[in-house]
C-alpha cells in the first residue's frame, strides 16, 4: 500500500494541458503537412517526385506548367518525394492539423497553406457533448490502432472531452475505422455499421482507411472505407500522430 | 547424396544447390532434425513454372548457428509431417490453402486465412472463387450435458485487431479454444512478387505495424545479402537501438495492459504513458513513433547527431526510473501475483513440441533468442543477456518482458555512448538471380523469418514471411485449456500476438 502511494507521488500528475495549454512537443524530424512551391520547379524537371511516390499520392499534370499536388489521403509521409527533389520544392512542415471532412480537401496544391474546415454543425449539435465510438480495425497494421488507443491513456485522457471508445456498436454513435478494409473484414465492418443506431458517423484514420494506402489496388482490399460507407472525417497519416487524431476529433465536434 | 545445405542467418544460397528430396526422405529428415532439437522456422510452397509445387523447409539448428535448407517437389499430395512433427501443423494447412496440395494424414486440416484472391477453382476446403466468407469452417465441437460454446469476434471489445475465437466450455472451464484468423489478410506475400519495387519496404513496415523495425530489418537484410551490400557499423548500431526501443515500448505497454486486465490501475496508468514516452524516443530517431522511414535496405534513413544522442540518453534515464517505479509494484503486490501465477501455464515439453518462439518460449525456460543463437547486425559484436523464466505462466511471460526491458535499456545506453562514425546508407545494387535468401530477426514478440527466392531476372519469384505470431497463436489456445474463460483476456494479453502479422 505504501509502495503504491510512493509510486503515485513519484509519477505525478501527467495529463497534457492541451488544448487549454500548449500542445505536446513534436519531434524535430516530424513530418507534418506537405508544402509544395512550384516556383522552384524547373520547366525541364524530370518529376522524380511523382515517379518515386509508392502510393501515387504525388501527381503532376503537364498542361502548360507543372502543377504538382499531394493527396494526403494517399500519402505515407515517407518523404521519398522531398528527398528526391533537388530543388527543395517539396517539404513536410510541422503542421499536425491534417484532418478534413471532405475527401478533396486532403489534396495539397501549390503554396497551399489554407486551413480546412473540419467542423460539422450537425455532428456538433448531436455529439458535441458526448461521442461514443466503436473502433473497427479492417486490415489495419496495428499502428493506427495503437496511436488511437494511446488517447485513452491518462496522458491524453480523451474522456475529458466526452469522447469514449465503447465495447459494442450498440453503445456507439459512430465508427472509427482503420485499415484498407480487407475483403475478409468487409462484411464484418458493414454489419458493425448497421448495428450502430442512426444518426451515426464514420471516421477514417490513416492512409489505408482513407485510400488503401500501400494496399491500394490490391484485390485483397477495398481501397479504403469510403468505397463502402459514407465517411464524415478523414484523419491522414501513416500512422497519424495522436495529436493529429485528437485535433481531428475535437474539431469535428466543435471543441477546437 | 547431401540431404540439405546449411547457411548462416542472413546469407544466401544458389537455388540449384538446395537438394530436392523425395517426400519420404524430406519428411524423415525434418522429423529427425526436429527430434534432435532443431526448429522448423519455415515450411512453405513455391509454385514452379508448369504448375508443380516445391516445398521448402528452413530448419534452425541452434548448436551450429546454421539454417538448414531442403526441398521436395510435390504432385498434388504428400504424406503429412504433422502427425510426427507438431511444429508443421499450421505450415501444412497454409500450403494446402495456398497451393491446393493435400497433406495426407493431417489431423487438423482446415483453412488458415481464407484468402479471397487465391482461389481460381474450388479449393481443398470446398470454398469457391468469389466466396470470401472468412471464418466459415468446421469448428471442433464438444458434446455432452451442460457443454456450451462461446463464440467471440471478429469485432470484439477494445481497440484491437479482428479475429474469431471459439471456446468449448463446461461451466467456467475452457476445455478447448479454437482460433480462426484471416480477417486482416492483405495479400502481402503475393504483392511482394515481382519486386523489389517502391512499395516493397512499405509492405515490410506494415506487415505488423507494431513490429516495423523487426520486419523492416528482416526484409532489408534479404536485399542486402542478395546484392552483397555492406551496411556501415553506424547504421547497424542505429538499427539495434531502434529495434530495442521497439521492444521496450511494446513490453512496457504489455505490462501495463496486463495490470489493466486484472484491475490493477496504478501500473496500467503509468505504463500506458511510459510506453508513449518510448515511442516518442523512436520519433526522436526518425520523426515517426513507429519507426516508419527509419529502416531502409542499405542502412537507415536518418542519421543522429550529438544533440539527438544527448536527448535520447536523458529520456532513456527517465524511462528507466519511471518504469522501475511502475513495474516493481507488480512484483510486490500479492493480489497481482495471485492473478499472474499459475494462470495459462505451458510446460517446456509442450512449448518445444508446438515450436513456440520469443517471449512465450523463454517464459517456459527455453534458452532461445535469434539475437544470441543466430546473431546479426550489431548483436554479432554486442550481446544482450538472455532472459528466461521457467514457470510458463502469465507471471513468467510478464517477468521475462520486464527482464528484457531492463537489458534493452542498458544495451541502448551502451550503444549510444559509443556510436561509431561513418555513413548510414550504402547503395543497393541489382539482386543476384536464382538464389534463395533467409533472414531471421528477433522481433519483440520473437523470431521473424523472411525467405526470398529470386528469378533469373533478379526479381522476387517467391517471398515467405513467418511472424512470431504464426508459431505462437496455437500456444495461446493450448494455454487456455482447463482455465476459466474469464481469464482469457489475461492469457491473451500475456502472449499479445499479432493478427495482421499472422494474416499477412
Amino acid at each position: 500500500m505504501l509502495g503504491i502511494l510512493k509510486a503515485r507521488l513519484f509519477q505525478g500528475h501527467r495529463t497534457i494541458k492541451f488544448p487549454d495549454g500548449p500542445a505536446p512537443e513534436l519531434p524535430d524530424k516530424f513530418a507534418g503537412r506537405p508544402q509544395i512551391e512550384c516556383s522552384k520547379c524547373p520547366s525541364d524537371c524530370g518529376k522524380q517526385c511523382v515517379d518515386i511516390c509508392p502510393t501515387g499520392a504525388f501527381a503532376a499534370s503537364n498542361d502548360d506548367a507543372i502543377t504538382p499536388s499531394i493527396d494526403m489521403g494517399k500519402c505515407l509521409f515517407c518523404r521519398a518525394c522531398s528527398n528526391a527533389c533537388k530543388n527543395n520544392a517539396v517539404s513536410f512542415g510541422r503542421t499536425y492539423q491534417l484532418s478534413a471532412v471532405k475527401r478533396e480537401d486532403l489534396v495539397v496544391k501549390n503554396n497551399d497553406t489554407s486551413e480546412r474546415v473540419v467542423r460539422n454543425k450537425k455532428v456538433c449539435d448531436l455529439f458535441g457533448r458526448s461521442l461514443k465510438l466503436r473502433q473497427v480495425s479492417a486490415g489495419g497494421c496495428n499502428a493506427c490502432e495503437a496511436d488511437t488507443n494511446v488517447l485513452n491513456t491518462l496522458a491524453w485522457d480523451l474522456g475529458r472531452f466526452g469522447i469514449q471508445f465503447v465495447a459494442s456498436p450498440r453503445h456507439a454513435d459512430g465508427l472509427l475505422v482503420t485499415g484498407p478494409v480487407s475483403q475478409n473484414m468487409r462484411e464484418a465492418l458493414l454489419k458493425t455499421y448497421e448495428a450502430v443506431a442512426s444518426p451515426k458517423i464514420v471516421i477514417a484514420v490513416g492512409s489505408c482507411a482513407i485510400s488503401g494506402g500501400p494496399y491500394r489496388g490490391q484485390k485483397e482490399s477495398c481501397n479504403g472505407v469510403d468505397t463502402i460507407l459514407p465517411v464524415d472525417l478523414f484523419i491522414p497519416g501513416c500512422p497519424p500522430h495522436p495529436l493529429t487524431i485528437l485535433d481531428g476529433l475535437l474539431r469535428l465536434i466543435g471543441k477546437l | 547424396m547431401k540431404c540439405f545445405i546449411d547457411i548462416s542467418n542472413g546469407e544466401t544460397a544458389k537455388l540449384s544447390d538446395v537438394p530436392q528430396l523425395s517426400s519420404n526422405d524430406f519428411r524423415k529428415i525434418i522429423i529427425d532434425e526436429v527430434a534432435q532439437g532443431s526448429r522448423l522456422s519455415a515450411l512453405f510452397g513455391h509454385l514452379l513454372p508448369g504448375g508443380k509445387v516445391l516445398i521448402y523447409a528452413v530448419l534452425a539448428q541452434k548448436e551450429t548457428a546454421s539454417l538448414l535448407l531442403l526441398s521436395s517437389p510435390v504432385d498434388g499430395k504428400y504424406p503429412a509431417l504433422t502427425p510426427d512433427c507438431e511444429q508443421a501443423h499450421l505450415f501444412e494447412r497454409e500450403i494446402a490453402e495456398q497451393y491446393g496440395v493435400f497433406p495426407e494424414g493431417h489431423p487438423w486440416l482446415k483453412p488458415v486465412r481464407f484468402p479471397p484472391a487465391g482461389r481460381s477453382v474450388e479449393d481443398l476446403f470446398g470454398l469457391l472463387p468469389g466466396n470470401n466468407q472468412c471464418g466459415v469452417m468446421d469448428y471442433f465441437k464438444m458434446a455432452g450435458e451442460e457443454i456450451h460454446e462461446v463464440a467471440v469476434g471478429p469485432v470484439h471489445a477494445g481497440i484491437i485487431e479482428p479475429g474469431h475465437f471459439r471456446f468449448q466450455c463446461h461451466g467456467e472451464i475452457v476445455h478447448h479454444l479454437e482460433i480462426s484468423l484471416g480477417y486482416q489478410h492483405r495479400g502481402i506475400e503475393r504483392a511482394l512478387l515481382g519486386g523489389p519495387d517502391k512499395r516493397s519496404i512499405h509492405y515490410a513496415e506494415t506487415l505488423a505495424g507494431d513490429t516495423t523495425v523487426g520486419h523492416g530489418l528482416a526484409y532489408s537484410r534479404i536485399l542486402e545479402s542478395l546484392s552483397k551490400c555492406k551496411v556501415s557499423a553506424r547504421a547497424q548500431v542505429i538499427r539495434g537501438v531502434a529495434q530495442e526501443l521497439e521492444r521496450i515500448a511494446n513490453h512496457i505497454g504489455d505490462l501495463g495492459a496486463l495490470a489493466g486486465d486484472i484491475g490493477f490501475l496504478p501500473t496500467m496508468s503509468y505504463c500506458g504513458r511510459i510506453r508513449g514516452d518510448v515511442l516518442n524516443m523512436t520519433a526522436v530517431l526518425c520523426g515517426n513513433r513507429f519507426s516508419r522511414g527509419l529502416i531502409r535496405p542499405g542502412g537507415v534513413g536518418f542519421d543522429i547527431d550529438a544533440k539527438c544522442i544527448e536527448n535520447l540518453l536523458k529520456k532513456l534515464e527517465t524511462v528507466r526510473m519511471e518504469s522501475e517505479s511502475a513495474v516493481d509494484l507488480l512484483w510486490t503486490t500479492p493480489s497481482v501475483l495471485a492473478r499472474f501465477e499459475g494462470v495459462g501455464q505451458i510446460t517446456s515439453a509442450v512449448c518445444s513440441k508446438l515450436g513456440l518462439v520469443g517471449v512465450a518460449a523463454r517464459a517456459c525456460g527455453e534458452a532461445m533468442d535469434v539475437r544470441q543463437d543466430f546473431p546479426y547486425g550489431i548483436f554479432r559484436f554486442s550481446h544482450i543477456p538472455l532472459s528466461t523464466w521457467s514457470t510458463g505462466d502469465v507471471f513468467a511471460r510478464a517477468f521475462v518482458r520486464w527482464l528484457e526491458v531492463q537489458r534493452s535499456i542498458a544495451f541502448i545506453r551502451e550503444q549510444l555512448e559509443s556510436l561509431p562514425d561513418g555513413d548510414v546508407m550504402a547503395p543497393i545494387g541489382k539482386l543476384a538471380p536464382s538464389r534463395i535468401a533467409v533472414s531471421m530477426r528477433e522481433g519483440w514478440r520473437g523470431e521473424i523469418c523472411h525467405v526470398a527466392i529470386t528469378g533469373e531476372n533478379g526479381k522476387f519469384v517467391g517471398y515467405k514471411v513467418v511472424d512470431a505470431s504464426f508459431h505462437n497463436w496455437f500456444g495461446l489456445a493450448y494455454a487456455m485449456r482447463q482455465q476459466q474463460i474469464s481469464d482469457f483476456p489475461l492469457c491473451n494479453k500475456s502472449f499479445n500476438l499479432s493478427y495482421c502479422g499472422f494474416d499477412l
